[in-house]
């Protein structure tokens, strides 16, 4: 039953390799030996990126449980955005914090190993697998200031919560197992469907676990407790690339398991998962309002943002699939392009992550206040961002799935995060500076990352049509 | 030519052009009292200045253009441009304008130098992000004017609010910050409903024909249930009622007006405050006509609380600025009425009033402006006999006044008068009552005049004070102008608009039955 071919893993394969050369590199350079690390990820991320172009439309198979289709090919593709953009954004945060730069590169590498496989995996144990590997290495990333307190606080707090979630998760795993025989995700869904189990309790179980497991990893309500310490304690470029790269993933598995395999109970965990959708909205802007600490709010930004991309898995039409991935892609570029701007200020010995910080950074650092400010638009949904696109897409999905309610529920959060994402602004722009700013010289690399990221916002802001039919057709090959 | 194109991509580019020219920019900050009337201190303050009000000028050449183009006998929407933007969702780049939407893109181009204009001296730093705000919010306000497609409409509704925010917020007075947040969140408030409903509209469309699009002409064919219209046209109702501002809805407006700087009040008062009353006859009325007829007579009879309340909220007022916003409410309320009773001669006067509340009230803002840049003040209570000091000033507040008071010959006149009369026609009650608003308004305006030019020179301050100077005589002369002109020749700017306004009137009152007795008379008298 094993094909041969390994042609779906060719993305993955890039990246580990690139991973693997930077082990292998870390571990022959000299002491002190100063080396650009980094553009070996970079290399094996375009690889994958030009295997994921080349197997789009193929729909090929590997080793029985990793599918290349389209939904796979378009989350791995924004994977790769995520990570080349997290590498190029990393270079100043790794001079300042003293980073060990070899296992910075390596882990970030498996993480997205992982993300890839989590996103195009076929079968339930695979996707627990990818879920560890990615979720291991993001432990170590968040807590890799040693020094910091904080920082190992987070990864304290976020690998035992992890830890509980996917015992959640792999109980889940068991109970559909014992129920279909098999934890392929298209056995699991051809028995569901074949079968009439409606209000069958342990498919109910088993649905539930598997949601709570689900719901750790994107950090819906009320199974966000661990996000903002997380988020705060890691340094801030890894905040960024968890808040995406980890979302997208989870997002993905979400998506493929509850919409294919889980379709036929869609009666019984739609309504739980609008009343998730629902609370992660109203409390990620609500909580988000009160913050101080620049990446605390945005982490309950996107705890909230969560909960819009949870609309879109709540209406599962076409037009809502198609605007989960959009949204995703739009999501983690803006969101990485906030971060980057907090990890390029930061200081040798700290970051600039707090709300005062940002105090008159128009006058210091006008270019990377006006890219901050394109972020937060975005981020708050304003037009002509790729924000306003996304938002408009999944609730255009709400609508025309009868979710209007929901609908409602998310334009009036985003005004209210409006007013926390322009908090920022009215620092940046029209508070005057009492202290000195912070002296930080932005790097060549860095900038450039900010400046791809802006020119992605205000593309997909004002001419999305091209990625929309990228999604439409990710979409059209399963569900 | 793509001349609707232009006339947003223009002041579009100028801003992009203005932002990539180096300098300006990093003036450190200086007291708040350091406003003087001076020339300007950045070494390239002066081109960023004049460059942007050279592309504010051709802008306007361009709407004059497109006025002199326009063919005023048709009611159809013309210099349409089209192509697919967004072809899933039947998004389209679809611009036109009809009489309706002509002037009040005039308006915009005429007001933006203006504006420009009174605060040239008011604002002194950072004169290149000042510009470049100014001109983006032009290219947006144009873009709202001329969208044909919802979608197109809601971005630029939206986008509007980006540099709008950002004129309050940086160069406002001292509330500037909290003004700005009130009036972005306030006016986001509203408009994301307006979203939700714009989306149910296409998904109908979808269900009716297949295929989603948000094409405006497409969807005033669209057959709503009743039910779905109430919500739907609350829902735009609401947008567009925040934006106006509606009695209860106005409690934005008098902070974002006094803490913006001029520019940003004659900005707000002259166009911005146009976009709900446009939204409302452009959208709102013939999207969901059964249940306009139906919430009209609510809508009218806030909209006369409105006229009453702000006139006599405006008489006590003790700073000036305060004083013209709480007018704009009261104006803007006869504005409301006209198109609640939606018929021709109503509707007319409630285009005529816009365009000449726009005319007026930014030069309000213009002139005491012009005394705030010389005193810091604006309270009535500061001023007293200027007219002995700044005679050509007085003579200009005067007009401009009379303007605003709505006095035979001058242009405020024309357009209440039609309202009144068509209101007549619909419901005399509201007229009754919206009358009184007619003297209070002339009640605040005067006396505020009284206090502040008549009368002996109370305060030492006020002894010498420069009087006109030629670049403020650059932006009030057209105002006093326009304010004439409009009064004495109202046909010049009724033409354009006469065909457009009847067909939309039919096109409500076609499908509300109970307005059948009213649409016989007003046939009858045209």
């Amino acid at each position: 039953m094993f094909s041969t071919d390994l042609g779906a893993i060719t993305p993955m394969l890039c990246v580990t390799l690139a991973a693997l050369g930077t082990m292998g590199y870390e571990a022959f350079r000299k002491p002190g030996e100063k080396m650009p690390v980094g553009v070996f990820g970079v290399i094996g991320l375009i690889g994958a990126g030009f295997g994921t172009a080349f197997l789009w439309n193929r729909n090929t198979e590997s080793l029985g449980v990793i599918v290349a289709d389209n939904f796979a090919l378009f989350i791995t593709m924004t994977l790769v955005v995520v990570g080349i953009l997290t590498i190029m954004f990393s270079s100043q945060a790794l001079n300042g914090d003293h980073f060990p730069k070899g296992e910075y590169y390596t882990l970030l590498l498996f993480s997205i190993v992982g993300m890839m496989m989590m996103a195009s995996a076929n079968d339930l144990l695979v996707v627990f697998i990818a879920l560890e590997v990615l979720s291991l290495a993001v432990y170590v990333l968040t807590g890799i200031r040693r020094d910091n307190p904080k920082g190992t606080e987070a990864a304290f707090k976020y690998f035992l919560l992890g830890a509980f979630s996917s015992a959640f998760f792999l109980y889940g795993i068991a109970f559909t197992y014992g129920i279909t025989g098999s934890t392929r995700l298209t056995a699991v869904g051809s028995y569901l469907s074949a079968q009439a189990l409606a209000g069958n309790p342990l498919v109910l179980i088993a649905l539930g676990l598997l949601l709570v497991g689900f719901a750790f990893k994107i950090s819906a309500v009320p199974f966000h407790m661990w996000t903002p310490d997380a988020y705060e304690g890691a340094p801030a470029i890894v905040t960024g690339f968890m808040s995406t790269g980890v979302k997208a993933a989870a997002f993905a598995a979400f998506a493929r398991v509850f919409l294919s395999s889980f379709e036929p109970f869609k009666g019984d965990w739609a309504p739980i998962v609008a009343a998730l959708a629902a609370l992660t909205m109203i409390l990620g802007t609500v909580v988000g309002v009160a913050q101080s600490n620049l990446k605390r709010m945005l982490a309950y930004s996107s705890i909230a943002h969560g909960g819009y991309l949870l609309v879109g898995l709540v209406a599962a039409n076409q037009v809502g699939k198609a605007a989960i991935l959009f949204y995703l892609l739009g999501y983690s570029v803006t969101n990485l392009a906030a971060f980057g701007v907090i990890a390029l200020l930061g200081a040798r010995d700290r970051e600039a992550d707090e709300l005062r910080d940002f105090t008159g950074l128009w006058n210091s650092h006008p270019a990377l206040a006006a890219l901050m400010t394109v972020s937060l638009l975005s981020l708050g949904g304003l037009p002509p961002t790729v924000g306003f696109i996304g938002k408009w897409y999944i609730f255009s999905a709400a609508v025309s799935a009868g979710y209007y309610w929901l609908a409602i529920i998310g334009v009036l959060t985003s005004v209210v995060s409006v007013f926390f994402y322009l908090r920022v602004v009215v620092m940046m722009y029209m508070a005057e500076r009492t202290t000195a700013p912070v002296p930080t010289k932005v790097t060549a690399v860095g900038m450039g990352a900010l400046v791809l990221s802006i020119v992605a916002i205000f593309y997909l802001g004002i001419l999305p049509a091209p990625v929309m039919n990228y999604a439409a057709e990710s979409i059209a090959t399963i569900f | 030519m793509p001349l609707l194109t232009l006339l947003w991509a223009v002041p579009l580019a100028g801003a992009i052009l203005l932002l990539l020219i180096p300098g300006g920019g990093d003036e450190p900050a200086r007291p708040a009292d350091d406003h003087e009337l001076r020339a300007s201190r950045g070494p390239r303050d002066g081109l960023f200045r004049w460059l942007a009000l050279a592309i504010s000028l051709v802008v306007f050449a361009l709407t004059l253009l497109l006025w002199a183009r326009f063919d005023s006998g048709s009611a159809d929407f013309q210099f349409i441009e089209r192509a697919s933007w967004i072809p899933a969702f039947g998004i389209d780049y679809y611009v036109g304008v009809d009489g309706i939407s002509l002037l009040l893109i005039v308006l915009t181009g005429f007001l933006t130098p203006v504006a420009l204009l009174s605060s040239w001296a008011g604002v002194t730093r950072k004169i290149k992000e000042f510009s470049i705000f100014v001109l983006a919010l032009e290219a947006a306000m144009i873009g709202v004017f001329v969208s044909l497609d919802l979608f197109l409409f809601y971005v630029f509704w939206d986008a509007m609010l980006i540099p709008m925010y950002f004129l309050i917020g940086i160069w406002g007075y001292d509330q500037r910050i909290y003004a700005a947040l009130k009036f972005m969140l306030y006016t986001m408030a509203g408009s994301v409903l307006m979203l939700v409903a714009i989306l149910g509209l296409a998904y109908l469309h979808s269900e009716a024909t297949g295929s989603y699009t948000f094409d405006l002409l497409k969807l005033y064919t669209l057959q709503i249930a009743p039910e779905t219209q109430r919500w739907f046209f609350l829902a735009f109702t609401l947008a567009f009622a925040i934006k106006v501002p509606i009695f209860p809805f106005h409690t934005w407006l008098p902070d974002a007006h006094v803490q913006a700087p001029t520019a940003g009040s004659v900005i707000l008062a002259g166009v911005l405050l146009k976009m709900g009353t446009y939204g409302l006859v452009r959208f709102a009325f013939p999207l969901f006509p059964q249940a306009a007829a139906e919430f009209a007579p609510w809508l009218a009879m806030l909209a006369v609380v409105g006229i009453i309340y702000g006139a006599l909220v405006a008489m006590v007022q003790p700073d000036m600025k305060k004083l013209v916003a709480y007018s704009s409410v009261s104006h803007l309320g006869f504005v409301v009425l006209g198109i609640c009773a939606m018929n021709v001669t109503a509707v007319q006067g409630a285009v005529y009033q816009m365009l000449a509340h726009g005319v007026s009230t930014g030069g309000l803002f213009f002139v005491v402006g012009m005394l705030s840049d010389r005193r810091h003040t604006r309270l009535i209570s500061e001023f007293g006999g200027l007219k002995g000091v700044v005679p050509r000033l007085t003579a200009a507040f005067l007009i401009i006044t009379l303007a605003s008071i709505g006095m035979p010959g001058l242009n405020g006149f024309i357009g209440e008068f039609l309202i009144l009369i068509g209101a007549f026609q619909w419901d005399p009650r509201y007229v009754v009552v919206a009358g009184l608003g007619v003297i209070l308004s002339s009640v605040y305006l005067l006396w505020m005049m009284q206090r502040v030019y008549y009368g002996k020179v109370t305060k030492v301050e006020n002894a010498h004070m420069p009087d006109v100077t030629a670049r403020e005589w650059a932006g009030l002369a057209p105002l006093c102008v326009m304010a004439l002109l409009m009064g004495i020749l109202p046909a010049l700017f009724m033409r354009p608009m006469e065909p457009a306004v009847r067909r939309m009137v039919d096109r409500v009152q076609a499908v509300s039955p109970q307005r059948v007795e009213t649409r016989v008379q007003t046939d009858v008298q045209h």
